[in-house]
């Protein structure tokens, strides 16, 4: 199972992660609201990741690390 | 075993753009190659007037910004100064392709020796979605309401095929950041823009088909399925001169 950090503050919710993720691990959290006033990303279903980072490639604001 | 992290290259101040803006994209992998390459230390990059006016806060290595269009101008003085230092300029459509055209074209055809990373979106970002040189016809802009009409504003200008006419220029190539394989493409293009540098070959221009949620009035992914609707049919992808290939 990979790993995933995200950098929240930094999240600006665009969701285009969330599009770029083959296993659909990833959602806009709606409960949370960041200080720059977005939805950050967070991980739903993180044991169904494979590590592939095709959501840090599609990351505008580079707040994803993954590791395997 | 960390798979991706941030580039070095890269700084850790906020990016001031819009939700799912690619300028991001496009500097990460900018920074990504400074890091691959070993070059941040001797690297120097040009901002430019518009949307990413800002870019001298985002990357680690020197910074100069320059007035509106005139970045090959800088690049040029500051890459003949000192040809060690690796010199690239990053500017968006309304610098390089409106009022820097001369700039951009007479850089080329002279072959200096830089690398020049030119985000087309099709449209006027910092000032508020007006139309640019590269606005598709037909596209609805501040400044065209009802789409743009080539009989009255003209046709878009193709920059890398326009300067792939020049004897001058070493390496041109269109790319996108509109999906994962696109941006793995990209990267390699604007690779080879810096390795040509490295190698002393000269002027290697990676144009990057880009989006503008904010402008174009879409959310970030419609935005993205927009490029390839319709931005990479009018602006096809590929290289367009590539002289170390033909020899």
């Amino acid at each position: 199972m990979a790993k995933l950090t995200f950098k929240s503050e930094k999240c600006k919710g665009c969701g285009l992660c969330v599009d770029a993720c083959p296993k659909q691990v990833l959602a806009l959290d709606a409960d949370t609201i960041n200080q720059k006033g977005h939805h950050p990303v967070k991980a739903v279903k993180e044991e169904a990741c494979i590590g592939c980072a095709f959501c840090a490639t599609m990351c505008p604001d580079c707040i994803i690390k993954v590791e395997r | 075993m960390i798979v991706f992290d941030k580039p070095h290259a890269l700084s850790d101040a906020p990016l001031h753009y819009c939700p799912g803006c690619t300028h991001g994209i496009v500097h990460r992998l900018v920074a990504e190659v400074m890091d691959e390459l070993g070059i941040e230390g001797r690297a120097i990059g040009i901002a430019p007037v518009g949307c990413s006016v800002m870019a001298y806060d985002y990357f680690n290595c020197d910074m100069i910004e320059a007035a509106h269009g005139r970045a090959p101008a800088v690049a040029t003085g500051v890459k003949r100064s000192d040809p060690n230092n690796i010199v690239f300029t990053y500017q968006g459509d309304g610098d390089l392709a409106s009022i820097g055209m001369a700039e951009t074209v007479h850089s080329a055809a002279r072959n200096e020796n830089i690398t020049v990373i030119f985000i087309n979106n099709a449209i006027y970002g910092m000032t508020g979605g007006q139309m640019a040189p590269t606005s598709l016809p037909g596209q609805v802009t501040q400044t065209s309401p009802y789409g743009r009409d080539v009989s009255l504003c003209g046709y878009p200008i193709k920059v890398c095929e326009m300067l792939s006419q020049l004897d001058g220029p070493e390496y041109l190539e269109r790319v996108a950041v509109n999906n994962v394989k696109n941006v793995k493409n990209a990267k390699k293009a604007i690779k080879k823009a810096f390795e040509n540098q490295v190698n002393g070959k000269g002027f290697s221009l990676v144009e990057v088909i880009s989006s503008c949620p904010t402008n174009w009035g879409m959310t970030p992914a419609k935005a993205l399925a927009w490029i390839d609707e319709k931005m990479i049919p009018y602006y096809p992808l590929g290289v367009y001169k590539d002289r170390s290939a033909n020899q």
